[in-house]
């Protein structure tokens, strides 16, 4: 026991001394679960890493894995990193949680910052967007739009920041469209392009005619574009280069301001512990632009219902709403509170089918 | 004009040095690869091969080589005894999820008890799981002729649903926010498969593939059995006029490639994993083919090979953070080495001669 604790303490040291050294150059490390020309999820987060090095310039060293499996591997690259002299990590996705946790404890001198989960510790904030607030955008836009009334969803895991999406989105539709009917196909993957696409075009054959995702490539985009009619949203980036059609709108997460006012606390040592969960208002949630293939009057209320989000003015979850059991959860003007949003795991009323269980 | 021309008994001291030329040839072919990408070659194999060994941290990295090295070794084992005999199991994916589900499932049905035995329980459990899950190619070859390598291989799709289905609802952890995944068996110490000393990797599942090193070695080179085996494979008349049992042979071959990738799945999940999710493989099962192969199915080989194996994947990683190395000229520089392994395999069987002009 003894040699393990000297062995131990060795390690501690090196990871000290090496913390020390990179003193004069602030050395920030990112982990993504996916390439960083996903054009999606990983290729924002690449953008917001591109960011910081372009603010801070000399100042800060970036260096940053891909394609990094969430498990074992994920702590063996963040240890790797915090070895090297990383003195701020981002790990940018949800599955990457118990080993942010695991590593932050070895290297308390480090700060991590993880995206999209719940577990705080001394030395990691968590941080994540509302993007359920671009959903009521696009669930708008979509029930509009839809002719055949059947929207299909391309869910990546049951969690629920993905359930909170689906809610979002269904609520705004059947606002503008009683008619309007929800098919939801689980991926279980947050990268595939070869199931997303596979999922589209089973969605398609369903009679969809607008698809929204919640996986990271641009394959669902692609065939939405060959089945011709189709509608689709841009996830996590604008996806612009499918515009105007069938790509009409995004919801974009921009993380650079975000991750710059990080870096600079770590530079300052103003660094502490937040749960940050920013959206339209702030600016972490954008909407791209909508294209001309939506008319000019959906295009104006969809602009309208962004304003009042932005403004404050209105929750995407207002009531009266009520769970899809028939429950009452929320009364007439009643909004939902964070707690509930941030593990809501209920579809509301309306939507057919069963969170898998 | 270069002809090949079949030899009459397969060289010996090529057998012994493809994997050698393999890796020299990777290593050549790699840095072409990431000079084109515009990084010095000579630094980026260094740091994959010498980083992680040698480097600065190697003190780290030492450990994390058997840690990643230990579930490719197990598995190839037993891979490695029935691509002998000629019985392609695919599926090792598969049987590995499942033995992770049924240790973990043993594991946390005792939660939150404090007891010796949990763990002996959760290592029997992951074992029959993969087992279990190898049996079904195996009784459906013997019992309706069907082709293993299809069957084992599309179980490995259900395997993947059956552990999103326990990720999500019966292994679901109650405390985890409606958020998917089991408990983390990290934090429940009786069914914590630690390191046994704390900073050297080794844990249960290392010591595992080292036992399964040996056991191959003894059961291929000393006994009925192997020989059996090896027979099947290589003069499969032979062995029949020899008594082998195919049927037998099919259960045990298969029972036992499953039964090592369940325990691989199992050590996994209760140690560097800690939680049963939706994507807790990562496909060792199928990396573990390519091990197999490059470690020439001997054990020995083997255990080389998955060092190899793991090397490339840790100083992969450095290379990325370091060097700024793409992920996909990582993976580009492993297939390589499987694909320079089968290219010069041929001079095993074959040799290269220049051909006589023949006159018309």
């Amino acid at each position: 026991m003894k040699f393990t604790a000297v062995l131990a303490s060795a390690a501690m040291a090196l990871g000290l001394a090496t913390g020390a050294m990179a003193q004069d150059k602030t050395k920030v490390g990112f982990v993504y679960v996916g390439p960083v020309g996903d054009g999606g999820w990983t290729y924002e987060h690449n953008k917001g890493r591109l960011a910081v090095e372009e603010h801070f310039g000399d100042q800060v060293e970036t260096v940053f894995v891909e394609s990094v499996p969430e498990g074992p591997d994920a702590e063996r690259v963040m240890t790797q990193m915090a070895l090297e002299g990383a003195d701020l990590i981002f790990t940018t996705s949800f599955g990457y949680m118990d080993p942010t946790i695991n590593v932050a404890k070895k290297f308390p001198n480090v700060k991590f910052e993880h995206a999209t989960g719940y577990k705080t510790a001394p030395n990691v904030s968590v941080y994540s967007a509302r993007f359920y607030e671009g959903r009521a955008v696009q669930g708008h836009i979509a029930g509009k739009m839809t002719e055949s009334n059947i929207i299909g969803y391309i869910g990546s895991y049951p969690i629920p920041e993905v359930i909170r999406g689906i809610n979002s989105a269904y609520i705004h539709a059947k606002k503008v469209n009683p008619d309007v009917e929800f098919k939801i196909v689980w991926a279980y993957t947050w990268f595939d392009p070869a199931k997303e696409a596979d999922a589209a075009t089973v969605l398609i054959e369903q009679g969809a005619d607008v698809i929204l995702q919640h996986t990271d490539s641009t394959a669902p985009q692609a065939a939405a574009q060959e089945a011709g009619n189709v509608i689709t949203f841009g996830q996590a980036s604008d996806m612009s280069e499918y515009a105007p059609k069938p790509r009409v709108s995004s919801i974009i997460d921009n993380w650079a301001p975000y991750y710059i006012a990080r870096t600079q606390a770590v530079i300052d040592g103003s660094w502490e512990t937040v749960n940050t969960w920013d959206g339209i208002k702030e600016g972490m949630v954008e909407i791209g632009e909508i294209s001309d293939a939506v008319p000019a009057d959906v295009k104006e209320e969809a602009l309208a219902l962004k304003a009042a989000m932005a403004a404050g003015e209105y929750h995407p979850f207002t009531g009266p709403l009520k769970k899809q059991d028939g429950s009452d959860w929320l009364a007439e003007g009643e909004t939902a509170d964070d707690g509930t949003l941030a593990g809501m795991n209920f579809y509301v009323e309306g939507l057919e089918g069963e969170i898998p269980q | 004009m270069i002809v090949l021309e079949k030899r009459p008994q397969p060289s010996k001291a090529w057998s012994y040095a493809t994997p050698l030329v393999a890796v020299i040839a990777t290593m050549v072919f790699g840095g072409i690869l990431f000079a084109i990408l515009g990084k010095n070659p000579i630094e980026a194999i260094g740091t994959i091969f010498w980083e992680p060994l040698f480097g600065e941290f190697a003190f780290y990295y030492r450990p994390q080589l058997l840690v990643k090295g230990a579930p490719l070794v197990l598995i190839a084992i037993g891979l490695s005894l029935g691509f002998r005999a000629g019985i392609w199991n695919i599926g090792a994916e598969g049987q590995y999820i499942m033995g992770a589900i049924f240790g973990a499932g043993a594991g946390l049905a005792f939660y939150p008890l404090d007891a010796f035995y949990i763990f002996p329980i959760m290592v029997i459990a992951g074992a029959f799981g993969g087992w279990l899950w190898a049996m079904i190619p195996a009784f459906l070859k013997v019992r309706f002729g069907t082709n293993e390598i299809l069957v084992s291989l599309m179980l490995v799709y259900v395997a993947e649903q059956f552990l999103a289905s326990v990720s999500l609802g019966l292994l679901k952890n109650p405390e985890g926010f409606g958020f998917p995944g089991s408990r983390n068996l990290q934090s429940y110490e009786s069914a914590h498969n630690a390191e046994l000393i704390a900073g050297s990797g080794m844990h249960w599942g290392v010591v595992a593939a080292f036992i399964a090193v040996i056991f191959s070695y003894i059961l291929l080179n000393r006994h009925m059995l192997g020989f059996h085996i090896r027979l099947t494979g290589e003069a499969p008349r032979a062995a029949k006029f020899a008594g082998v049992n195919p049927a037998r042979l099919i259960l045990f071959c298969l029972g036992l490639s499953g039964a090592l990738a369940g325990l691989a799945g199992m050590f996994e999940v209760s140690g560097p994993s800690g939680v049963v999710s939706i994507d807790f493989n990562v496909g060792y099962g199928f990396t573990a083919i390519i091990v197999a192969f490059l470690g020439r199915l001997h054990p020995v080989g083997i255990l080389l090979a998955g060092g190899l194996m793991a090397l490339t994947y840790i100083g992969g990683e450095i290379a990325q953070s370091q060097l700024g190395l793409p992920a996909a000229a990582i993976q580009v520089f492993q297939g390589m080495l499987l694909f320079f392994l089968l290219a010069f395999d041929l001079l095993t069987n074959y040799r290269i001669r220049a051909a006589r002009s023949e006159v018309a």
